[in-house]
């Protein structure tokens, strides 16, 4: 089930394209990376999803329904560039939002006296936000954003500017709402917390889309059939190496190609002539794909 | 429209509760009341200490030898001696050259210690003037018991025919007042507060709060609701100032009241149809209808401030710093500028003129010089065209200035020329 479906969308600006025809699909109740470098089109796309532009070609899907102004308070939105009002109050900035969102003052009150005691931020409800240490801040604008308990939670760079302690904060937080059935659409050019975190991806590159599917699928689909063997003894010629090192006691460390060829396969002919240590195939990290990818459309 | 409430109510509370604004609010009609305690002071205590100036006369042409009146608060004596005061307290002497005549009156000189003033000039010529006439009209044989019965003062009192034809008191001097303090507030309260507008978005804009509002709410709310939060808070502070003046003003009014009476007593003596032109501006200020003026009033005051902050709200969205404003505020500003200057000079030459008729139509000017000029009784097919051009053009103004400041919140960096803002205004 598809919680958004994003069929054929295009923006276009005076000077630039930033979005060209992109198609998406993101299911319920994932956490669905959308990835690409600076510039490529994802801030875009996420202002078009949160009704803040409109798109100059195609159409988008929310829970099976055209996108309109009634699901703004169904999604959560972290932007990448963000901030609070330094003189107000924590207590009353979070009831305001709340309400903008379209919380009764009786619910934005409760949740947010929640949301308070779960951050250890109770005693400084009635601090103006400028008196907050950063860290705090940064817990007062999430809480900001999920206040709501939004279906579909937008976040754009979140670990930008966050401390180490409180990315990991958020980060655990991000999988917990999950687990309550929050789809989150986490747009990153960082790779590090990609693979860690999300279930399926999006590759954008120069406004188009160039690659998505599960995680899995995506590493299945790119990888290049090689594989790591540490083993003692002489080799099949069939096995195609394109390095080579010896490591203790005898033993050799290769890295080799094969293709069509099952992994079992392998492993069955290499044991009748070799004695194999460890063997492993090769995968590629997302980190890798993405650079290969986008070097790719950028030497096309 | 829930949501322009939440903003609005946002926009004010979060003003009204700053410490600036209490304390402003508080020491403004302090401050106006300390004013006007000096001014009063100063005038009521000039006007009872003013003592009676002694001139001595040095008539060489013989001429005017108990001939001069003595003119209000000075008094003249007779002497030879053009150099010692003989005791007493001569503020100077009065030369007459001895060729002086009657058909041919040549130059007098006033010596003294100090600059005369302006006044006391005015008050010398005015009684040798009169002497010369006087003695020709003696020498033409016209009877001193004559000339003295020619004193006369005619009390003037303006006139203005109104619509259904009766003659009403006309209140050149009230009007006068009135209208300059109309459009003096207006002119104020647009500046300051469309500023603070011009300030706020700017500090959503550079604070980074704006994406994460505009995610919930359509731009074009968060500027309304902006515009209107400040609107109340500038009507709060107006109110509480128009009701502590009020009683600053009586309170201080009180404190002089006596040296007041004091001072009137004196004038009734000296200038009888003076006093009761005073007397009859209080009487034409409690029979003006107040309350059409201030529904008037309020009516330019709001929508002149509501006119012009969209426009401050457009300026906001564009810049990223505050000295970027300038170049932006220059054009927006001028005719505001423009309509107070020129206001002044029509109320005092020609409130109905055609200049005038033209400004307090015109949208950009209306506000300040409808207000000029309506204590003077403009038409009311000119009043109805000015208010319905102002509120026509505040609906297109705002929604040319919410097109650019759609656009131009989530736009960082370089500051946009005239050209980008245009183009802004027709993107999607």
């Amino acid at each position: 089930m598809a919680i958004l479906q994003i069929n054929e969308v295009s923006k276009f600006y005076a000077t630039h394209k930033a979005l060209d025809h992109v198609s998406l699909s993101v299911p319920e109740g994932s956490i669905y990376g959308l990835l690409g470098p600076n510039g490529a089109g994802k801030t875009s796309l996420i202002r078009i999803l949160n009704q803040i532009n409109i798109p100059d070609t195609g159409t988008i899907f929310f829970d099976n329904e055209a996108l309109n102004s009634d699901h703004i308070y169904k999604i959560g939105y972290l932007p990448e560039e963000r901030g609070l009002y330094k003189k107000q109050k924590v207590w009353d900035q979070m009831l305001y939002f709340g309400q903008l969102k379209g919380l009764s003052l009786a619910d934005a009150k409760s949740r947010s006296e929640k949301w308070l005691i779960k951050f250890d931020l109770k005693e400084w409800k009635n601090k103006k936000v400028e008196e907050l240490s950063k860290g705090m801040q940064q817990k007062v604008q999430f809480i900001i954003t999920v206040l709501h308990e939004p279906k579909l939670l937008i976040l754009d760079e979140p670990f930008t500017g966050f401390d180490p302690i409180n990315a990991e904060l958020l980060k655990e937080e991000i999988k917990a709402l999950k687990k309550q059935g929050t789809t989150i659409l986490y747009s990153t050019h960082r790779m590090e917390s990609v693979e860690e975190i999300c279930d399926h991806i999006c590759l954008i590159n120069k406004s188009r889309k160039i690659l998505d599917g599960s995680v899995k699928e995506i590493k299945i689909a790119n990888s290049k059939n090689q594989f790591e063997l540490i083993y003692e003894g002489n080799l099949p010629n069939w096995v195609e190496q394109l390095s080579s090192e010896k490591v203790e006691d005898g033993y050799t460390k290769i890295v080799f190609k094969v293709d069509n060829m099952k992994r079992s396969e392998i492993i069955k002919q290499l044991a009748n002539e070799v004695n194999i240590w460890s063997f492993r195939e090769i995968v590629p990290s997302i980190h890798q794909i993405f650079i290969d990818k986008v070097q790719e459309v950028n030497h096309a | 429209m829930h949501k322009i409430w939440l903003i609005t109510k946002r926009e004010y509370l979060s003003r009204v509760q700053k410490k600036t604004f209490i304390i402003m609010t508080i020491l403004g009609p302090l401050l106006i009341a300390l004013f006007y305690g000096i001014i009063i002071g100063l005038t009521v205590t000039q006007k009872t200490s003013e003592k009676t100036r002694i001139v001595a006369v040095v008539d060489k042409s013989g001429l005017f030898k108990n001939q001069l009146k003595n003119p209000n608060k000075v008094q003249f004596v007779y002497t030879e001696d053009d150099t010692s005061k003989n005791g007493l307290d001569l503020s100077g002497w009065l030369l007459i050259p001895n060729d002086f005549t009657l058909e041919e009156p040549k130059e007098v000189v006033f010596k003294s210690d100090e600059t005369p003033p302006i006044e006391l000039q005015g008050k010398l010529t005015d009684a040798l003037e009169s002497a010369v006439n006087n003695q020709k009209l003696v020498q033409k044989g016209v009877s001193k018991d004559f000339l003295d019965s020619l004193k006369v003062t005619v009390p003037l009192k303006t006139l203005e025919i109104n619509e259904t034809g009766d003659l009403v008191d006309s209140r050149a001097e009230v009007n006068f007042v009135l209208a300059f303090l109309f459009a003096f507030i207006i002119y104020i309260f647009i500046f300051l507060y469309g500023v603070q507008v011009m300030r706020g978005v700017m500090e959503e804009k550079t604070n980074r709060i704006v994406e994460i509002i505009i995610s919930s709410v359509k731009p074009f709310q968060l500027m309304m609701g902006k515009i209107l939060g400040i609107a109340m808070v500038g009507l709060t502070q107006f109110l509480i100032w128009v009701v502590l003046s009020g009683v600053m003003v009586g309170l201080v009014s009180l404190v002089f009241a006596t040296n007041m009476v004091e001072m009137s007593g004196e004038m009734t003596k000296s200038n009888n149809s003076q006093i009761s032109s005073y007397g009859s501006i209080f009487d034409i200020f409690l029979g003006l209808n107040l309350g059409f003026y201030l529904i008037i009033f309020l009516f330019y005051f709001l929508f002149g401030y509501l006119l012009y902050s969209s426009m401050f709200a457009a300026i906001g969205s564009a810049v990223d710093s505050e000295s970027d404003t300038q170049q932006f505020m220059i054009p927006v500003t001028m005719p505001l500028v423009i309509s107070f200057v020129t206001g002044i000079s029509v109320l005092s030459s020609d409130p109905n003129g055609s200049f005038a008729v033209f400004m307090s139509i015109f949208p950009l000017t209306s506000p300040i010089m409808m207000m000029v000029r309506l204590p003077f009784n403009p038409p009311d097919w000119e009043l109805a065209i000015s208010m319905i051009s102002l509120v026509l053009t505040f609906v297109l103004f705002t929604w040319l200035a919410g097109r650019i400041y759609k656009v131009g919140i989530l736009m960082m960096g370089k500051k946009p020329t005239y050209k980008q803002l245009f183009k802004w205004m027709l993107m999607k």
